[in-house]
């Protein structure tokens, strides 16, 4: 079986969960396509996911409510080997990037860390990620009987549903006692588009001048494309917009069809961010700036009129 | 208490990266301490300098150019440190290799506190202090930026997927650092010529018992093409209409 564990956001199966099943059934790895959904108060998702794998496994306890790196170890791991798992497959975001390692230490199995292809073939799985900062593509190989793969957000096209429903099962788990105890939540506020699930993401940098400019040209800009709003660390630095929206290797890694990058140099740790956008715009006053060199269309000019001109030009 | 520090050495950002036989050679690229790991550094001497009693250790893994980096964390402040030899190959250890050595060294030097960077800048993996972690039976929090020990309890603040999360939790633990925890020292002249006669222990990868899962078949740098096409920008107007058309026509990203 290849385990997929779902993820969720505001109650709804998130996109990357159907990225990860476009993943188990394109790998080539033998077995049915089993979901986990891990969580309390989880019918709706079990029912989501149930139109996407054959089997969804479900541990709906109050236990589950909220996130923690322990926890779903535990659980994905006893899943894995109740189930005899020959693949475990989980979203790179924060929390998947957090709690795969142990999994992995607990079965004692190799781990893959973002993905952007997985291939078995004659007894060995063969996977592409990045590294060196997004910089270098690294093909890895392992022969072992189970693996844990984080997939990186965006390789996969969602996979589309089923048309038959997969079966639901209840899991017991064994399930140690939380050691992080989270005193305060600071979420990002409602009505925002994840990064990481966008289509399109306008990003600003300081070249945008001001906190204020920022509001009226990314942000403005983002809402007559329906885009999400990336920033880069020097902003986030400075305070303009909340570290949520920082792209890059210190913030959130994305790959949407469209970047557009305003007033932003396109330091390393930036690009690794968002190098893999399908197409990248880049807006910004100096044309020797680094980020027009990994930009397919490129305006070099005062980014205040630019992006004015293309707000009013949609409407 | 005892503090380990974790130590990895990284080509500098903005390094030209060369690859040779389908591996990246870092022969002729300026090494520097990974920005990360430097966080963890420094985490572990402002809690020292907060009151906590703690004996500071570095660990770095890899072959004998990585001395010079811990030499740089000794010149800012870590008391001794251990150098785990693996000659050249210590790309060819992955990750959960790399954390078998570590958790190895956390209990041989009976230390409290693990801190090290929340991500490297090598090999791009998010899995060592969980890794870590996992191995000695601790509590993680990754994504730190901002930690405070009073006696045993650790408290801060860290970054999770849809926002930040202030936690609690005790010692022993592991903790993954990032931008935000703090900014890190330069060393003093003085405190460089201390660094000298502090203690660098060496031990062999042999004495480990850590073999890779992984192998990597090879690395490429990434030869993306982009279109490079510039639009010229004397009209703004003219610009953004043809932008627009651009992404329509001829990127089809827009609807």
């Amino acid at each position: 079986m290849i385990l997929v564990v779902a993820e969720y956001a505001n109650g709804r199966l998130s996109k990357s969960t159907r990225e990860l099943v476009s993943a188990a059934r394109a790998c080539g790895v033998e077995g049915q396509v089993a979901a986990l959904v891990l969580g309390s108060g989880v019918g709706t998702i079990a029912g989501e996911a149930a139109l996407l794998a054959e089997q969804v496994l479900v541990a709906d306890r109050v236990e589950l409510a909220t996130y923690d790196a322990e926890l779903w170890a535990a659980a994905v791991a006893q899943i894995a080997r109740e189930g005899e798992a020959a693949l475990v497959l989980i979203a790179a975001g924060r929390g998947g990037r957090e709690y795969s390692p142990r999994v992995a230490v607990k079965l004692e199995a190799p781990l893959i860390e973002d993905a952007v292809s997985l291939k078995h073939e004659a007894g060995t799985l063969r996977a592409e990620r990045y590294s060196f900062l997004s910089r270098v593509t690294e093909t890895l190989e392992t022969d072992a009987d189970v693996v844990i793969a984080t997939m990186k957000p965006g390789a996969y096209v969602p996979a589309e549903a089923l048309a038959e429903a997969g079966e639901q099962f209840d899991v017991e788990l064994e399930l140690p006692v939380r050691r992080l105890h989270v005193t305060e939540r600071q979420s990002a506020h409602s009505g925002w588009v994840p990064l990481t699930e966008a289509d399109i993401v306008v990003a600003g940098g300081r070249g945008v001048g001001s906190a204020e400019s920022f509001e009226q040209l990314v942000v403005g800009l983002a809402d007559k494309l329906h885009a999400a709003v990336g920033a880069t660390r020097a902003v986030v630095d400075a305070g303009w917009r909340p570290y949520a929206e920082q792209v890059g290797q210190t913030g959130v890694t994305v790959q949407p069809k469209l970047y557009i990058a305003v007033g932003i140099s396109g330091a390393v740790q930036h690009l690794s961010g968002m190098n893999k956008a399908r197409t990248i715009v880049a807006i910004n006053k100096d044309g020797d700036a680094p980020i027009f060199s990994v930009a397919d269309y490129g305006v070099a000019g005062d980014a205040d009129a630019i992006v004015e001109a293309l707000k009013s030009a949609l409407g | 208490m005892r503090i380990l520090a974790i130590v990895t050495q990284v080509p500098g950002a903005e390094e030209r990266l060369k690859v040779a036989e389908g591996r990246v050679d870092l022969g002729a690229s300026k090494l520097v301490i990974d920005t990360m790991d430097e966080y963890g550094v420094e985490a572990a001497l402002r809690l020292r300098e907060a009151g906590a009693e703690a004996e500071i250790i570095v660990l770095g893994i890899g072959p004998e150019r990585v001395e010079a980096t811990l030499r740089g964390a000794l010149a800012l402040g870590a008391d001794r440190a251990v150098l785990v030899e693996a000659g050249g190959t210590d790309t060819a250890l992955d990750v959960l290799a790399v954390s078998k050595v570590i958790a190895d060294v956390a209990k041989r030097e009976q230390v409290d506190l693990v801190l090290c960077g929340a991500q490297q800048a090598d090999t791009d993996s998010h899995a060592l202090g969980a890794a870590v972690a996992e191995r000695l039976g601790w509590a993680q929090a990754t994504w730190v930026t901002a930690l405070k020990l009073d006696g045993s309890t650790l408290t801060g603040r860290h970054d999770v997927d849809d926002g930040a999360e202030s936690f609690l939790l005790m010692l022993p633990a592991v903790v993954t650092a990032q931008q935000g925890l703090n900014e890190p020292r330069y060393p003093t002249l003085p405190n460089i010529m201390k660094s000298r006669k502090k203690e660098l222990r060496r031990e062999p990868l042999s004495s480990f018992n850590a073999a890779p899962k992984l192998r990597v078949v090879k690395q490429e740098m990434q030869a993306r093409e982009r279109l490079q096409r510039m639009i010229p920008s004397g009209d703004p107007q003219a610009a953004a209409v043809e932008l627009l058309r651009a992404l329509r026509e001829e990127a089809k990203v827009l609807a």
